[in-house]
């Protein structure tokens, strides 16, 4: 019994998703009451997470499901994003004629999924939850199937999401081969020496989670998913999952084989050195706001991954705060993209912000402030993120890797300058919309003032993140 | 001193900005937030000159000290003056009033933008030259291209896009390396504040790449030959009220950061490096001094011409003599005048004809006698004629010189008579000469508000040139004292065999 009540945030959403389902099929019409439902059960789960006790540590079930500072840290994280993206989605899901009940159904189970994933301590409950994730949004991604291109996401992600899937599973059960046990406590205990074929299960399930964040060499969904799907489900993509596959990182490279150090380092940082240069030139002949995001986050993941490279504790930290801060932006990102509307119709192509400043100064401003953060421009709360990921990597004297993930910052600050140079510096076009609904201004309000006022009280995040333990 | 005069002056313009940005306002009223502009900037004028007045010229220690803890455990916010950066801090908070009254005449359109895009650009300016935190003094000087990418792309020229680029991506691309360096000092020595690193120094053998990350975007900015390329390009498609910002204070973060952190933090590496600087200094004084003389467009003679006098700053600091790192402190200050000067009165004409090419200009001396007169004194200034505040810091950066190596010494000087011919050509050509152009004939003498910015340039050039006094005697003890405290004479002996 006191097992359950340590994973009642995780029940409470299991039990919403199936009586919304119930409620849902028995009431008529009642797609958006659904909707709101699934943003108060969040509410509510973000509650019940926040009530447990802070200094808890404790594994469950046979040590298979972890409840600790990290866990509780990263599902905050997880719920709040989560609620964001429902608020700032809500109109948008309407216009775009998918509001169905599935979809915030979906997105509950999601959640749920990464929930596991974030608490697991066991190969096996790390792969269910990573399924349950990976199922929902299959079919979140092909929501719009009338339209071609989301489909074509749909299948393409379904697919390849399959063959990581299948990798990750192989390097399973190569590891439990080798230690015997699928708890990650015990195979720290069990794998002393290094095998050839621990280091190939390894291998595989670093492949399967690179793939979940789309980090290169495996990010070849990213761009046509992000691009495909409905915007909605382009933030959730965005958002979400990379928290939920970042905590998996963690928990796998520093509890089971933090020993084997010499191992994985060298793949972590090949893949971060690869992302964030292959994001940032990628990303310059982009012509769609979605897709040319969709580069910007490979190249964030690559310093993201940075942080986790330096096989220390502040590495992890900075890794953390990094996702953090990069939550934040996008969030504030993609409100900017649900602004662009006019007659019903959503507008996602660079050429469609021409001259925006002209016509909505406000919407311009809070999209330079995002834009210049994104590119890591000081005061703005990317250059922190950034300056905490350098710091850490300087520390274990990885120069390379710091004068590398530099020099990105500086090719990729040329497209988000592009973008700022159609805003503010090209002639203008027609007008957007400018009445929107509440959630929307307001996650666009919150995560703009977060990224410009991140500079006058940095300390807080960080004093927070420096407590989450992480073995 | 319990007020926080220092945060009180970096703070103040960004809440005016924020006061402008709030304050709704119709096309008409645009006019009251120039006015609140003017008032803001003022203000923060007469707190510097209180500041100067109070601040104790006598002792060694930095003053008006602010810490206050930041990132927690790492960094502090940290601030204070010495003699040296006090008389950059007077210099912004002159020159930003002065750009804030040329906006009548340049700026057509979004008024309200562009002020709040200077205010808040004088805040960085100032946090620059006032951080005594490597972050802090990072991040103001990252954070100060942000508006000025802005100025230059939205109130640009034609090829202000280009421009704004080639600006925002030299500069980044020099930093980034410095932050390297900037966290590499602090995973060596335990702290990033300067007061501390002064009294702990770096080891010797970190010194000299540490010193080249920190020279790579020093070198860009200020800028030295070869990547000084932006400057003429941003400088020719900026408003005026952006090209006198540019030339004035942005270039002096360069120089102000090769004193404050080159010399002072790696001065092993800063002697080892010397004659490198040297050549550099000389390229640039000759070669583009060459260039100028070539140029059509007035603007983009002005510019190499900041180059050059800009050349002369770094060999002045380097030769780690007294004299010479007091005469490019003069000079960086007098250059600070008299390029603000020499635009102001570019934009004066460029209003009125609406073209920079020199040749379309001719015979100004009949029908713009006041404008003429102004010209006479910024140009004589620019070339250093005794009497103007270029002299002094020219002189003394030579005087400098010779004491160290008399071949760069004399390289320079050669320097000194390009810049002569130059400029005066320069002034031949616009104020002298027939009047042929119809459209010239038509052009009308200086305005009110026009004479008032451009004689608030007169006066102190000429008086700083007859009266160094007050700006040497400012400099003198901090100078005296960084060159003591790393013992570069002692250094300069070793390395000269004595």
């Amino acid at each position: 019994m006191e097992n359950l009540q340590l994973i009642i945030p995780e029940l409470f959403i299991s039990i919403m998703i199936m009586f919304l389902l119930i409620f849902g099929v028995f009431k008529k019409n009642s797609s958006q009451l659904v909707y709101n439902l699934t943003t108060v059960s969040l509410v509510a789960a973000l509650a019940l997470i926040i009530n447990l006790d802070a200094q808890i540590q404790s594994s469950l079930f046979n040590n298979s499901y972890n409840i600790d500072s990290l866990a509780r840290f990263m599902k905050i994280l997880l719920i709040l994003s989560g609620i964001f993206v429902m608020l700032s989605s809500s109109k948008y899901i309407q216009i775009s004629k998918i509001s169905k009940i599935e979809y915030p159904i979906l997105i509950l189970c999601s959640i749920l999924g990464m929930m596991v994933m974030i608490s697991s301590n066991d190969l096996i409950v790390f792969y269910m939850g990573l399924e349950l994730q990976s199922l929902a949004l299959y079919v979140l991604a092909s929501f719009n199937r009338d339209n071609i291109l989301s489909t074509e996401s749909g299948l393409k992600y379904f697919v390849l999401s399959a063959l990581s899937s299948g990798l990750l599973l192989y390097g399973c059960s190569l590891i439990y081969g080798f230690s015997e046990t699928t708890n990650f406590n015990q195979i720290m205990v069990n794998t002393k020496e290094i095998e050839y074929g621990l280091t190939f299960g390894i291998v595989f399930i670093l492949v399967g989670l690179a793939f979940k964040i789309s980090a290169v060499p495996f990010h070849m969904w990213a761009p046509d998913v992000y691009q495909g799907s409905p915007t909605s489900v382009t933030v959730f993509f965005a958002l979400l999952p990379k928290i939920a596959a970042l905590t998996v990182f963690i928990r796998f490279l520093y509890i089971p084989f933090h020993e084997l150090g010499d191992q994985w380092q060298m793949i972590i940082i090949f893949l971060s050195i690869a992302s964030m240069v292959f994001g940032a030139v990628a990303a310059i002949g982009q012509k769609n706001l979605k897709r040319l995001i969709a580069y910007s986050s490979i190249s964030h993941m690559g310093y993201a991954l940075a942080g986790l490279s330096t096989d220390t504790t502040q590495g992890v930290q900075s890794s953390i705060t990094y996702i953090t801060i990069y939550l934040v932006m996008n969030l504030a990102f993609f409100s900017c993209l649900f602004m662009l509307k006019r007659n019903d119709k959503y507008y996602e192509n660079i050429d469609d912000l021409s001259g925006l400043s002209k016509n909505h100064p406000l919407l311009s401003l809070s999209l330079l402030v995002v834009l210049f953060s994104l590119a890591g421009i000081p005061p703005l709360a990317g250059f922190f993120a950034k300056f905490y990921i350098f710091v850490a990597v300087i520390n274990e004297k990885m120069f390379f890797l710091a004068i590398v993930g530099l020099l990105a910052t500086v090719i990729a600050a040329f497209y988000y300058l592009r973008i700022i140079k159609i805003i503010y510096f090209d002639p203008e076009k027609e007008k957007f919309e400018s009445k929107h609904n509440l959630g929307l201004k307001f996650t666009l309000v919150a995560s703009t003032f977060f990224i410009l006022a991140y500079f006058i009280y940095p300390s807080g995040i960080v004093d927070i993140i420096s407590q989450i333990n992480i073995n | 001193m319990n007020f926080p005069i220092l945060s009180s002056l970096i703070l103040l313009p960004t809440i005016g900005a924020l006061f402008i940005f709030f304050v709704r306002s119709s096309n008409s009223q645009y006019q009251s937030s120039k006015y609140v502009a003017l008032f803001i900037t003022l203000a923060n004028f007469f707190l510097s000159l209180y500041l100067w007045i109070v601040f104790d010229k006598s002792i060694v220690d930095f003053q008006f000290v602010e810490e206050r803890e930041w990132i927690s455990g790492f960094v502090n916010y940290k601030v204070g003056v010495d003699g040296i950066s006090i008389l950059f801090i007077l210099l912004t908070t002159f020159i930003t009033p002065i750009c804030v009254i040329t906006v009548n005449a340049t700026i057509k359109n979004r008024l309200k933008d562009f002020l709040i895009a200077i205010l808040i650009l004088e805040t960085f300016m100032i946090g620059v030259f006032c951080s005594l935190d490597l972050v802090v003094f990072y991040l103001f000087f990252e954070a100060g291209l942000i508006p000025m990418f802005l100025i230059i792309g939205i109130w640009g020229g034609e090829r202000r896009v280009y421009s704004a680029f080639k600006f925002f991506l030299y500069t980044l691309l020099g930093s980034v390396l410095m932050l390297v360096a900037i966290i590499s000092i602090y995973w060596i020595t335990g702290t990033t504040d300067v007061i501390k690193l002064y009294e702990l120094g770096i080891d010797a053998k970190y010194q000299n790449l540490l010193w080249l990350a920190f020279f790579s975007s020093f070198a860009v900015k200020t800028p030295m030959w070869p990547v000084h390329t932006w400057l003429p390009d941003a400088h020719v498609e900026a408003p005026t009220a952006g090209s006198v910002l540019l030339a004035a204070i942005l270039l002096k973060m360069a120089g102000y950061g090769f004193i404050r952190f080159s010399l002072g933090l790696f001065p092993d590496a800063s002697l080892y490096f010397v004659p490198l600087v040297y050549s550099l200094s000389l390229i640039a004084i000759i070669y583009t001094s060459l260039v100028a003389l070539m140029q059509e467009d007035m603007k983009k003679l002005i510019a190499y011409s900041s180059v050059a006098h800009m050349g002369f700053v770094t060999l002045g600091i380097f030769t780690m003599t007294q004299q010479g790192i007091e005469g490019s402190i003069f000079q960086m200050i007098s250059h600070g005048l008299v390029s603000a000067a020499l635009f102001l009165c570019v934009g004066v004409v460029y209003d009125r004809l609406h073209t920079r090419l020199i040749n379309r200009y001719g015979g100004l001396v009949s029908i713009m006698p006041k404008y003429a007169i102004v010209f006479m004194v910024f140009t004589l200034g620019a070339l250093g004629l005794p009497g103007t505040s270029g002299f002094i810091g020219e002189f003394l950066v030579l005087m400098g010189a010779f004491k160290k190596n008399i071949l760069v010494a004399t390289i320079a000087s050669l320097g000194v008579i390009l810049g002569a011919a130059y400029m005066l050509w320069l002034y031949k050509r616009i104020i002298f000469g027939k009047l042929i152009n119809e459209d010239v004939k038509k052009m009308v003498d200086l305005k009110r508000f026009e004479i008032v910015t451009l004689w608030l340039l007169v006066l102190p050039i000429i008086f700083f040139g007859f009266y160094p006094e007050p700006l040497i005697n400012s400099i003198e003890v901090s100078v005296a004292n960084m060159i003591d405290m790393n013992d570069l004479d002692k250094i300069n002996k070793l390395a000269l065999g004595d």
